[in-house]
C-alpha cells in the first residue's frame, strides 16, 4: 500500500521520454476514425507539433535529438527545410496512399529511408474505382436521386445508361492499384490496356507509351497513378480530346493529375461522356458546374477510408516503426521503380 | 407481313423496339387505349401476336381473348408475367431475351453492392450538398473479401459469381437442387444461405414458389450487418417486412432495383443511407436494349416465316 502513484507516473513518463519519438506534423485521419490506440507502441512515442504552441521550427530544434521517425499524412509537405532540423530522422512512414508530399529525392540525399502504405489500401481503391465507373456508365446514383425525388411514378422510365462489358478500359499507372483495378475490370468482360512510366515484363495487356495514344484508344480511362512533377495535368485538352465524346474517365489519383478546367469544359461542351471522381485539384472545393451534371459522381476523397483498410493500416504503420528502430527491414520499404 | 396484328401489352419500353415493330407489323399499344374492351372485341382476330415486358405480358384472361394469338415474344428474360400452362394448352409458342441482358444485370448488381457498401450515392449527394466543406465524410464498409450468396445460379447468377469472384469475395449459393459442376458452397435453404452470407443476391426467376422467398425469417437471418439485392422481381421480396428491417435496423443495407409495384417505391425508404433505389435499369444500356429488341423482331419474323425461333422458351 505504499505505492506512491505520483512517483510511478512519474516513472512511467521518464520512461517515454526515454523512447524513441516519431514525430508528426497533422493529425492523420485514421487517428480519429478508428482511434490513436490502434497506432500505439511500446517501441516508440509520437511527438505532435500540432498539440505544441511553439512555432515549428523552434519545436523540431528542440527535440530534434530524439526524433528518429516521421510519421507523414497527405497535406503535410516533408521537404529539405524540415529535414534539415532533423538530423536524427532515418524514415519516413505513411499514412496516405500517396508519396507526392514527401520530398524524395531529398530523402534519398540524407539516406533517408521511405515506408508506404503498401498494399493495405490496393483493394478498396480499386473497388472505388470500379463503383464510380459503373456508377457512371449505368446512372446508378442519377438513377437513386430520379427515385427518391418521386419522378419515376411522375415522369416515367429512367434514360438508358452505357454497357460496361466489352467497354475498353485504359489504366493510367500500372502499380498495385492499377493492377486491382485491371484484375476486377477483367471480370467483367472489359478489356484492359494500360500507361505507364515503362513497359511492365510479365503484363499481358496492350501498353501504350503515350497518354494519349491509350486515351483514343479506349472508352474508360481509369487515373490510377501518383501526383509526380511528371504527372501534374497529364490528362489534359489533349488527351480528354483523345478520350472523346462518349467516353469517361474516373479518378482515384490525385485531383491536379487532371487540368480541372479544362476536364470541366469538355464535359459541359458534351466533348466526354461522363466522369467519376474521388480526388480534385482543391479539395474539399468542387467545381460548382458539377453539381448540375447527371453524368458525374463526386465522391469526397473517400477511396481508403473503410475500418478494415485503416485498422491493416495501423499494423503496417507500426510494424514498419518498430521494424526500423530494432534495425530490421521495413515491411513495405518504397523504392523508385525507375 | 403487314397485316399481322401484333399486339404491345406493356407501355411501350423502347423507342427502337416500336418502330422495328411498326415496319413489319401492325402494332397495336394496349397501354394508352382507353377502352381496352371495345378495342379487343373489334380487332382480336387480327392479333396473331403479343409483345410485353416485365410490367406486363399474357395471362390467361387475355389470352382466352385472343383466339388467333400463336406467339408471344417478351422484352425481357422473366416470364413471370405470361401464363405459361395456358399458352402450352393453346399450343402459343414463347420467347424471350436470355443472354442478351445477362452483363447488364449481373454489372448492375456489383454496382449495387458496391454502392452500397460504399456508400456511393450518399456521398456523392454530401458533395453536391456542400457539406464536404464543412467536414469528411464517414467511414464506409469495404466490399473486396465480403462473402457473396446467390439465390438462383443460372446465367444471371453465374455471371455476378464470376465478378464477385475477382473482388476476392467467397461464393455461396442456393438452387432447389445443388449443381454438381459448381464449385460454390452450396445451402440447402435460402435461411441457411443467409446466416452464412454478408451480401445476399436475388437472382433467380420469379415463380410461385420463389414469391416472397426473401421473408421475415431470411431478413433476420441476413441480419444488421447484412446486405440484400434484389435484381430479380418485387415480388421476391415480402416488401413491407423488408421496408420495417431497414427502418428499424434489422438488416444492414438493400439495393434494390425492382419493386412490389413499379414505378411506386415506399417512400418510407427514401430517407435511409443504407438503401440505393434504381428505376428497374438491370437492362437498361443502349447496347443491351437494341440486342434485346432485334431478338423480339427475329422471333415475330421467323415464326411468321415459319424458320426455327431464335430463343423459343414454349
Amino acid at each position: 500500500m505504499g505505492v506512491n502513484v505520483t512517483d510511478s507516473d512519474k516513472t512511467q513518463e521518464e520512461e517515454q521520454q526515454d523512447l524513441p519519438k516519431v514525430v508528426l506534423f497533422r493529425p492523420p485521419p485514421a487517428f480519429s476514425l478508428i482511434g490513436e490506440e490502434s497506432f500505439a507502441s511500446n517501441k516508440f512515442h509520437f511527438l505532435k507539433t500540432y498539440d505544441s504552441q511553439l512555432p515549428l521550427d523552434q519545436f523540431l530544434s528542440t527535440h530534434s535529438h530524439s526524433i528518429k521517425a516521421i510519421l507523414s499524412s497527405g497535406g503535410a509537405p516533408v521537404n529539405a527545410d524540415i529535414l534539415q532540423l532533423l538530423p536524427e530522422v532515418g524514415v519516413v512512414v505513411t499514412t496516405s496512399a500517396g508519396l507526392n508530399q514527401i520530398d524524395i529525392p531529398e530523402c534519398r540525399r540524407r539516406g533517408i529511408k521511405i515506408a508506404n502504405s503498401g498494399n493495405v489500401y490496393s483493394a478498396d481503391v480499386a473497388d472505388l474505382a470500379v463503383g464510380l465507373l459503373i456508377d457512371v456508365l449505368r446512372k446508378v446514383s442519377a438513377g437513386d436521386r430520379y427515385v427518391r425525388q418521386g419522378l419515376w411514378a411522375a415522369k416515367g422510365n429512367y434514360p438508358l445508361g452505357s454497357k460496361l462489358s466489352g467497354k475498353r478500359a485504359g489504366i493510367v499507372g500500372l502499380g498495385n492499384i492499377g493492377y486491382e483495378v485491371a484484375k476486377r475490370l477483367e471480370a467483367f468482360g472489359c478489356f484492359v490496356s494500360y500507361n505507364s512510366r515503362k513497359k511492365k515484363p510479365y503484363v499481358s495487356y496492350p501498353f501504350y507509351h503515350d497518354v494519349c495514344e491509350l486515351a483514343a484508344n479506349c472508352d474508360a480511362l481509369i487515373i490510377c497513378c501518383g501526383l509526380s512533377d511528371e504527372t501534374r495535368h497529364m490528362i489534359n485538352k489533349q488527351v480528354l480530346s483523345a478520350l472523346g465524346k462518349e467516353g469517361v474517365i474516373v479518378n482515384i489519383g490525385r485531383g491536379a493529375i487532371i487540368d480541372e478546367k479544362e476536364m470541366v469544359r469538355c464535359l459541359m461542351q458534351g466533348e466526354i461522356a461522363g466522369a467519376g471522381l474521388d480526388v480534385f485539384e482543391n479539395e474539399p472545393n468542387v467545381p460548382q458546374e458539377f453539381f448540375a451534371m447527371d453524368n458525374v459522381v463526386l465522391s469526397p476523397h473517400r477511396a481508403v477510408f473503410t475500418p478494415e483498410s485503416l485498422k491493416d493500416l495501423s499494423q503496417l504503420v507500426v510494424g514498419n516503426l518498430e521494424a526500423f528502430l530494432s534495425n530490421k527491414p521495413l515491411l513495405t520499404e518504397y523504392v523508385d521503380s525507375e | 407481313m403487314e397485316s399481322i396484328g401484333v399486339l404491345m401489352t406493356c407501355p411501350p419500353p423502347d423507342p427502337y423496339l416500336v418502330e422495328q415493330l411498326e415496319k413489319r407489323f401492325t402494332l397495336f399499344k394496349f397501354h394508352s387505349i382507353p377502352d381496352k374492351a371495345h378495342f379487343l372485341n373489334s380487332n382480336k382476330a387480327s392479333i396473331r401476336a403479343v409483345v410485353g415486358n416485365a410490367s406486363a405480358g399474357a395471362d390467361a384472361q387475355l389470352i382466352h381473348q385472343l383466339p388467333n394469338l400463336e406467339i408471344v415474344s417478351s422484352f425481357s428474360v422473366g416470364l413471370d408475367k405470361i401464363d405459361l400452362a395456358k399458352c402450352r394448352e393453346r399450343g402459343i409458342r414463347v420467347t424471350n431475351t436470355p443472354d442478351v441482358l445477362t452483363d447488364d444485370v449481373a454489372d448492375l448488381a456489383i454496382g449495387l453492392m458496391l454502392a452500397v457498401l460504399r456508400r456511393l450515392c450518399q456521398s456523392d449527394r454530401y458533395v453536391r450538398s456542400g457539406q464536404w466543406k464543412r467536414g469528411d465524410f464517414k467511414l464506409t464498409t469495404k466490399f473486396t473479401g465480403k462473402s457473396v450468396g446467390i439465390i438462383g445460379l443460372g446465367r444471371i447468377g453465374l455471371a455476378i459469381a464470376k465478378r464477385a469472384e475477382a473482388f476476392s469475395c467467397p461464393i455461396s449459393y442456393h438452387t432447389r437442387t445443388e449443381k454438381s459442376d459448381v464449385k460454390y458452397k452450396y445451402y440447402p435453404s435460402v435461411v441457411e444461405l443467409a446466416a452464412n452470407c454478408q451480401i445476399l443476391v436475388v437472382a433467380c426467376a420469379l415463380t410461385e414458389e420463389t414469391r416472397h422467398i426473401i421473408n421475415r425469417e431470411v431478413i433476420n437471418a441476413l441480419g444488421p450487418k447484412g446486405v440484400l439485392i434484389n435484381i430479380g422481381r418485387g415480388p421476391h421480396v415480402d416488401e413491407p417486412e423488408l421496408v420495417s428491417a431497414l427502418v428499424e435496423g434489422r438488416l444492414g443495407g438493400a439495393g434494390l432495383d425492382v419493386f412490389q409495384d413499379e414505378p411506386n417505391v415506399p417512400e418510407e425508404l427514401f430517407g435511409l443511407e443504407n438503401v440505393v433505389l434504381l428505376p428497374h435499369v438491370g437492362s437498361g444500356t443502349m447496347e443491351t436494349r437494341k440486342e434485346m429488341a432485334d431478338l423480339v423482331v427475329g422471333n415475330l419474323e421467323a415464326h411468321f416465316l415459319n424458320k426455327p425461333l431464335l430463343t423459343p422458351v414454349l
